[in-house]
């Protein structure tokens, strides 16, 4: 991350929540920052409870026991939303980051134009699969099971 | 330069994420839909298939690497999204020293127990 020398985030907090004039994308960002900070303490917990297995078949059992219910399947439907949502919008920043869908340079010619717009087939695209992935682990998680 | 290094890393480190917890996710939630690597039981995380699984030198590699990418792709987010709070010089080195460290026991931790339980499962 570079350094902000000079600008600093004066919103804090208020900052990342609020989309301002840049509509859909700026919301996909503040979404991304709270599903990976939500997939961060769900991994950081995940590692001890899965770790269980190294000591055989009755500390796995003890360690699923914990996390079983109709509260933990909600809650593990959840970490695969924000698992669909972050990878899939990842995505279309690696893209971005790397120079596609952010269309051609043109002359700064007034009415000014943003390659905001050049960028939203992209984001409605993957947004429109990361929905198939969760509508695909519904019917896994509350469906088919 | 370091900045614009780790920023690359953490880029890298969500490609392999993507594969490989794509994969987990296909294997533990899209179970029925897919029907991957659980040969013993229906359910993904019964001890038969955790067993079945564990017997593959692949998962145990792609455990660790899963469990690497992972652990610097989040703390790496993390401390760019607190660095934005605008910590004082002090507060960043020990929030690096912090999330390196911490960073490096839960990896050394998780691989032991990924490597733990591949030998145990070639026991059974």
């Amino acid at each position: 991350m570079l350094e902000n020398k000079g600008h600093p985030n004066r919103l804090g907090i208020w900052g990342w929540l609020g989309g301002g004039k840049w509509g859909l994308e700026r919301y996909l960002y503040t979404l991304h920052r709270l599903t990976g900070l939500g997939l961060l303490f769900y991994f950081l917990l995940h590692i001890f409870v899965t770790s269980a297995r190294a000591f055989g078949p009755e500390a796995w059992a003890t360690s699923m026991g914990t996390v079983s219910g109709p509260l933990f399947v909600v809650g593990e439907f959840l970490v695969f939303c924000a698992f669909a949502f972050h990878a899939f919008n990842g995505v279309r920043l690696g893209l971005i980051e790397l120079g596609f869908a952010i269309g051609n340079p043109i002359e700064p010619v007034y009415p000014y134009r943003t390659s905001v717009h050049e960028q939203r087939p992209l984001a409605i695209v993957m947004m429109v699969l990361a929905g198939l992935v969760v509508l695909a682990g519904g019917l896994d998680f509350f469906i088919l099971h | 330069m370091r900045d614009q290094r780790l920023w690359t890393w953490h880029l890298l480190a969500g490609l392999v994420i993507l594969v490989f917890l794509g994969l987990h996710m296909g294997i533990m939630h899209l179970d029925v839909l897919l029907g991957i690597f659980n040969p013993k039981d229906p359910h993904p995380v019964a001890w038969a298939n955790v067993v079945e699984r564990a017997k593959l030198g692949f998962f145990t590699v792609s455990y660790i690497v899963l469990l690497g990418a992972a652990l610097f792709h989040g703390l790496y987010g993390l401390r760019n999204i607190l660095f934005e709070l605008g910590l004082g010089a002090a507060a960043k080195k020990g929030l690096n020293v912090t999330l390196t460290v911490g960073g490096l026991v839960l990896f050394v931790f998780g691989s032991w127990a990924a490597w733990a339980a591949g030998a145990l499962a070639k026991t059974l």
